[in-house]
């Protein structure tokens, strides 16, 4: 264990108990601002950060081809987490702590890298309005004119092998997940405040070991916040976001618990944009294969059926080994569907 | 078998001659232990050097910085950050805790590259998270702990074995406020430097690469280097006792080694022998000799220590703490000494004929050859020398010359011992007279190497001795004109300071209030003070300038000239009349040259402008020291009121003669160890010396015998053999004279001006010189008493003896 | 046992070859007496025999062994286990005590033999002297050690020079009665250095040097 993990492991982790849940979501959280119903969300303000919430994200995927037809995928997240309750301490003392994560993956290989920074010093940021996110060189950078301050958005990262620029943009509105933006987690209410831009279209150029390759294809961003979005009996996730080629979006989850059991949840997305949310009993998550993945069993195949929408698909990975070597591992990238719809998405899965 | 039969007779011998094995013990004990202390000390300081140079892993790190020491504003850690650099912050700087100073070192744990996490702050990651906490944790070595502890406004100590002595790092946050200096930080370090900075802080900061040997061992390499040279010395002289022991064994033992010989021990086996045991005494003493060493080092260090933070603001602990590697080096170092010692006399062993052949008057013509052959190598060495001074540069020259000179007029002594012994015979009448000065001749041969010993220890004392003595009163001279002033004040900080001045300004007994601010710079390469001074006649009337333009210091009042010190114009090779670029943060500020003020014992260069150029280029320079003119027999009411009206801690004012004191107890500390290495080298000439003696007093019996056998009486003879020795004693210590003041020479015009950088008068002080005399004199009859009392108690059994012994 | 062929010596300062086709023979057990006037080259025989010198021209041998052929270590060897020297001077090794001293040679030539040892001490009167040094001994003493340690390897060969030459004429006859009967106990051969012709007579047979040269 060398000391950047464990610098980070105790930033990420206030209590020394390891064993509460992935990257200690599930922990407790007393003296942070709570998430209650109904959410309310108010932009451009709500695209900034919550330092009053303990953790928040911003999450970019992008399922993407080459001219030559060859699929890649694109990740760009900025993690933020307050190691302690809010107060006055400004500067380096802020208690906030950045992490940084960007994937990328191509049918044979997949990169990745991270970056941490803390405080309120510069170094990592989240601004609303001209909307900027940012960690050292890595930046998602908004230049809408008009509309919604996430419509038209850049984003750019680098690591030791690869580095990308791509520009997204979209006409839509975001759309709130769960109950307008109220996302429950776990029957013990456990819940975040969660909406998406799951209408991208995104274009741009990878840089993979010096040769530059030119993409398009779809995003989604994912914005969420919470205090304690997962109940301390779960043990990781699996979560699912599918382009349909009808112009449709799905996102469905499910919160393993510990005891082998889950909690499903899921939302329905027109290509008008109006969302609707899907219960367990509307979601089958069934995995179809399993690989071994950084000496780990990890399901990289699943079939996916929603059968209230007719909905029956088998996933099947980019890159069945894309996987996030990072200070919390877990596996993210792009998946192509086949089945009742055709189409494209991501899907992440932790706690393995 | 046939081996240790053989080594336990030549170990017989020493069972009988018990005062010789300790001798010889002793020789090379002294001659390690002063050899391996100063290395103990040497190491010692190089460890704390490289530790302070590796904290934060500056000697692998890239540094980015601000031109002229200033302080780096957040906002552009963030735009390298942006701009790709993997910078880390550090904010540093120090505080006053209790006695001591503490340097705090500010980090940032997540950015920090990994090169420089040797400090072990994630030891544990419950120790790292509270190491972040706005608590914080003070990572620090152990003496420093205990020196801290119970201090207040720090936080939870923790220790942590890499880190120099006071010195303490923590949280950059804790750091901000510990040191009061929000949104700045000092420097960045990082560990691959990605191209030329970035356009708009190219011209703010600029880019250092790893430090591999700090400032402070440049500063402090002649220092060291000093102390090697008189260790070295000590080491060489102390191997004459080793040399004379070795060989008075051998003399004693060449019956017991042709009967071996004769009875059947190859000439092989015997060297081996020989080798052997001498190997075994040489770990003996070696061992001894290291553990003496470590003592000598442990009671100097804390003197070396003093000495090289009054000096060089250095941080050395007060203890040794020694590598394994330390031991065996100081063990080799007897081993390889006592081969050195040894070697003639093994090879004699090797050559030994088995036939002794009676040759009375070989000696003489041995002598002639040993003369001839050291006067041709003193005249060889004397020309080396000669070239050292002519070819070289660098203080490595200067030792060279030193060494060069004294070896030749070592090797040179007996020949001028015997000239003079020749021309006393000549000129002697009675019998007895002619008698002690040939005999004094023959007895040359054996006390020449004693005699070089003292020659060499007379000499070097007397040269440092006139060094050290001409320095106290050139550093006195010189205090009495940089002090000039009556009071020197400090403020806390920027609001007291200027609290101070309008209190000051109001009181009609203060004639002038002189600022003394300075600013952190480099110049030509090397750590640099720029002071800024008020034109005031406090200063043109008393600095000690050694050569100025005529209107030097109008020009430097009006801020387009300087006043530079002589290290810095010999470092940098400065006249004036000349140019010199100083860096500044508001950027390359060039100034001519004015003239040239002696500054000694200041290791970074320094350099005086006009005030409100100081401030005018350093905006931010500490405005804090004033000196402050005044009726001396007004000053300590002054200071008194001053303490009354502020309640000042005492360093925050001073008078003049309370600096001028701690600036001589800096000097003085700075010389003890030469003060006591010279000591020291001295007592092993003597040792030396009765060595010599004692060799030669068991073959002086059969010398004697027969003019006792002639009816001299035995006490007569006695007195005859003490005046001769005194004798050579006393021409020895007066060849040594000159001798050293040559090596003062030597030392002041050429060691300490490529050391140190600056030049002193020499002074003579003939007090010393006779004391010295009188000292070498003390030293010969104590070593001759031994030898002679044994002489004059000699039984007419034991003279009649040397006649059947014969050989 | 012992045989001298045509040995020829001259040291660089002498006028003179000490030794010129000097010849002699010695068989085993025998004694022989070398006499002649001072500076006649008796003892620098003895030394090239010993191996202590080496010869100009010649050759000796010693049993099977060629002594001028030797080198150093080989000479060592010889001295060590064939040949006992036994000096004028006693040259006892002053450090070591009186029972050190009588095994020394022994020791180093790997051949002590404790039974003999004891014989040896007992038959020269030494028993009660074995632990003091050899300084506190009388020249007969001292003489009697010297023989001790020289026989004490039973060598093939002993050689002696003046042994009696520091010793009254008493303790002198005393000695050497002790020694003769001694060699011819053991089995050595004995050639001695003497100007005595009186001592001479004691032994089997004589050669007498006179200029270098053997009558």
């Amino acid at each position: 264990m060398n000391g950047k993990l464990l610098i980070c492991l105790s930033l990420l982790l206030p209590t020394p108990v390891l064993a509460q849940g992935f990257a200690g979501l599930g922990t407790e959280a007393e003296g942070f601002a709570p998430v209650t119903a109904p959410a309310e969300f108010v932009f451009p303000r709500d695209h900034g950060a919550h330092p009053g919430h303990r953790i928040e994200w911003w999450y970019l995927t992008a399922a993407l081809e080459g001219a030559d037809g060859r699929d890649y995928g694109v990740q760009w997240t900025l993690f933020r987490q307050a190691s302690r309750p809010p107060s006055d301490a400004t500067g380096w003392d802020s208690g906030q702590v950045w992490m940084g994560h960007a994937g990328l993956t191509t049918p044979e290989q997949h990169f990745y890298a991270e970056r941490f920074a803390r405080g309120d010093v510069g170094q990592a940021g989240v601004i609303a309005a001209p909307f900027e996110a940012w960690i050292d060189d890595w930046a998602m950078t908004g230049a809408a004119t008009a509309g919604d301050a996430l419509a038209d958005i850049t984003v750019t990262a680098q690591g030791d092998e690869f580095s990308y620029a791509l520009r997204a943009t979209t006409d839509l509105a975001p759309v709130p997940q769960g109950d307008g933006g109220f996302s429950v987690k776990s029957e013990s209410e456990q819940a975040s405040y969660y909406y998406s831009q799951p209408f991208y279209s995104v274009s741009g150029v990878l840089t993979v070991e010096g040769v530059e390759v030119p993409v398009t294809g779809t995003g989604w961003l994912d914005r969420e916040w919470s205090s304690q979005p997962l109940a301390e009996d779960q043990a990781g996730w699996d979560w699912f976001s599918l382009h349909l080629e009808d112009g449709a979006r799905v996102m469905a989850f499910s919160l393993r618990d510990t005891d082998g059991g889950a909690f499903v949840s899921g939302t329905w997305i027109t290509a008008a944009g109006e969302a609707t949310p899907l219960s367990g009993e509307d979601i089958l998550l069934t995995p179809r294969h399993v690989s071994d993945v950084a000496g780990r069993r990890v399901p990289t195949a699943w079939r996916v059926e929603i059968p209230s929408r007719g909905l029956s698909v088998d996933t099947e990975p980019v890159n069945a080994q894309s996987w996030m070597g990072t200070i919390f591992p877990y596996w993210e990238g792009p998946i192509r569907l086949s089945g009742s719809h055709a189409g494209r998405g991501y899907l992440e899965m932790t706690g393995y | 078998m046939r081996v240790l039969a053989v080594l336990g007779a030549l170990v017989s011998h020493w069972r009988r001659q018990p005062v010789e094995l300790v001798t010889l013990l002793v020789g090379l004990m002294v001659a390690t232990a002063l050899w391996s202390g100063v290395q103990a000390l040497n190491a010692e300081a190089k460890t704390s050097y490289a530790r302070a140079a590796s904290v934060l892993a500056g000697d692998r790190l890239s540094s980015v910085t601000a031109p002229g020491g200033a302080r780096i504003d957040l906002a552009d850690f963030a735009a390298l950050r942006r701009a790709g650099w993997d910078v880390s912050p550090i904010l540093e700087g120090d505080i006053r805790m209790g006695t001591g100073g503490l340097r705090v070192i500010g980090i940032e744990p997540l950015t920090l590259p990994a090169e420089a996490e040797t400090y072990q702050v994630g030891a544990g990651a419950d120790r790292l998270q509270a190491f972040l906490e706005p608590a914080g944790l003070g990572l620090v070595s152990e003496a420093t702990r205990l020196r801290l502890e119970g201090a207040e406004g720090l936080p939870p100590l923790a220790t942590s074995a890499d880190l120099p002595p006071d010195t303490m790092i923590v949280d950059i946050g804790l750091a901000e406020r510990l040191l009061d200096a929000p949104d700045v930080i000092s420097r960045l370090v990082i560990a691959q430097v990605p191209g030329p900075l970035p356009d708009g802080l190219a011209g703010r900061l600029e880019v250092r690469g790893p430090q591999t040997s700090g400032d402070l061992e440049r500063l402090t390499d002649s220092f060291h280097l000093n102390l090697t040279a008189f260790g070295f010395l000590s080491f060489v002289v102390g191997l004459f006792i080793v040399y004379a022991a070795i060989g008075l064994a051998f003399e004693q033992r060449k019956p017991m080694l042709r009967t071996l010989r004769a009875i059947g021990v190859s000439a092989r086996l015997l060297t081996a022998v020989m080798l052997a045991e001498l190997a075994a005494l040489a770990l003996i003493a070696g061992l001894a000799g290291v553990t003496v060493g470590y003592a000598i080092a442990a009671s100097l260090l804390p003197d070396v220590a003093a000495s090289l933070r009054g000096l060089y603001g250095a941080r050395v602990p007060g203890t040794l703490s020694l590598a394994p590697s330390w031991w065996a080096a100081g063990l080799g170092m007897s081993l390889v000494g006592a081969l050195a010692a040894g070697g003639a006399s093994l090879w004699r062993a090797w050559r030994l004929p088995l036939l002794a052949t009676a040759q009375p008057q070989a000696w003489l013509g041995a002598q002639r050859r040993a003369l001839r052959w050291q006067g041709a190598a003193s005249i060889l060495l004397a020309l080396g020398a000669l070239a050292a001074f002519v070819a070289g540069g660098g203080l490595a020259a200067g030792f060279a010359l030193m060494g060069s000179v004294l070896i030749a007029a070592a090797l040179a002594l007996p020949g001028v011992l015997a000239a003079i012994l020749a021309f006393g015979e000549r000129r002697a009448r009675g019998p007895l007279t002619v008698w002690a000065w040939a005999d004094g001749r023959q007895q040359l041969s054996g006390l020449s190497l004693a005699l070089m010993a003292l020659l060499i220890a007379l000499s070097v004392n007397v040269g440092v001795g006139t060094m050290v003595d001409s320095f106290r009163r050139t550093f006195i001279g010189w205090l009495d004109q940089r002090l000039a002033s009556e009071v020197y004040l400090t403020g806390r900080d920027a609001a007291e300071a200027e609290a101070l001045v309008a209190w000051l300004d109001a009181r009609p007994d203060v004639t002038a209030r002189l600022p003394i601010w300075s600013a952190q710079t480099r110049l030509g390469g090397w750590p640099a003070e720029v002071y800024g001074f008020q034109d005031h006649p406090t200063y043109r009337d008393n600095w000690p300038m050694l050569a100025v333009l005529p209107d030097g210091w109008d020009r430097v009042a009006a801020g387009e000239a300087a006043l530079v010190s002589e290290q810095l114009a010999r470092r940098a090779d400065l006249a004036p009349g000349d140019a010199l670029d100083i860096p500044t943060p508001e950027g390359v500020w060039r100034v001519t040259v004015a003239g040239i003020y002696s500054d000694y014992g200041n290791p970074a260069g320094q350099a005086m402008v006009g005030i409100d150029a100081l401030t005018d280029r350093w905006p931010d320079v500490e405005r804090l020291r004033f000196a402050l003119r005044t009726d001396p027999a007004n000053a300590q009411s002054l200071i008194g009121d001053l303490r009354a009206e502020f309640a000042l801690e005492a360093d925050q004012v001073i008078d003049q003669s309370a600096i001028k004191d701690f600036s001589r107890r800096i000097f003085e500390r700075t010389f003890t160890v030469t003060i006591a290495l010279n000591a020291l080298t001295l007592t092993v000439a003597g040792i030396a010396l009765f060595t010599s003696l004692l060799t030669l007093s068991n073959a002086r019996i059969a010398q004697l015998a027969p003019l006792w056998a002639m009816g001299v009486p035995r006490r007569r003879l006695a007195f005859i053999e003490m005046g001769r020795t005194l004798m050579l004693a006393a021409f020895t210590a007066l060849l040594a004279l000159p001798l050293g003041l040559l090596v003062a020479w030597v030392l002041t015009a050429v060691i300490n001006v490529e050391a140190f950088g600056w030049r002193l008068p020499i002074f003579v002080f003939p007090v010393q010189w006779a004391i010295l005399v009188g000292l070498a004199l003390l030293t010969a009859f104590t070593a001759a008493l031994w030898p002679v009392i044994r002489l004059g108690r000699a039984t007419p059994v034991t003279l009649l003896r040397s006649f059947g012994n014969e050989r | 046992m012992l045989r001298v062929n045509c040995v020829s010596k001259s040291y660089p300062a002498a006028e003179r070859p000490v030794l010129s086709q000097a010849s002699l023979s010695l068989d085993a057990g025998r004694t022989l007496a070398l006499t002649g006037e001072s500076g006649s080259g008796k003892s620098t025989l003895l030394h090239l025999i010993a191996g202590l010198d080496a010869v100009d021209a010649g050759e000796i041998s010693v049993g099977n062994v060629r002594v001028d052929r030797l080198d150093d270590a080989g000479r060592a060897q010889l001295r060590r286990e064939t040949i006992g020297l036994v000096f004028q001077q006693f040259n006892l090794i002053s450090s070591l005590d009186v029972r050190a001293n009588l095994a020394f040679q022994a020791r180093i030539a790997g051949r002590f033999d404790a039974a003999w040892q004891a014989e040896l001490a007992e038959r020269l009167g030494l028993e009660e002297l074995l632990g003091r040094y050899p300084e506190a001994l009388s020249g007969g003493q001292q003489q009697r050690v010297a023989i001790g340690r020289a026989l004490a390897v039973r060598p093939a060969l002993l050689l002696a020079d003046e042994p009696t030459g520091n010793l009254d004429e008493a303790s002198g006859d005393a000695v050497l009665t002790l020694m003769l009967a001694l060699v011819r106990d053991s089995g050595s051969a004995l050639l001695m250095v003497t100007h005595s012709e009186r001592l001479a007579g004691l032994l089997d047979a004589r050669a007498h040097l006179r200029g270098g040269t053997l009558a």
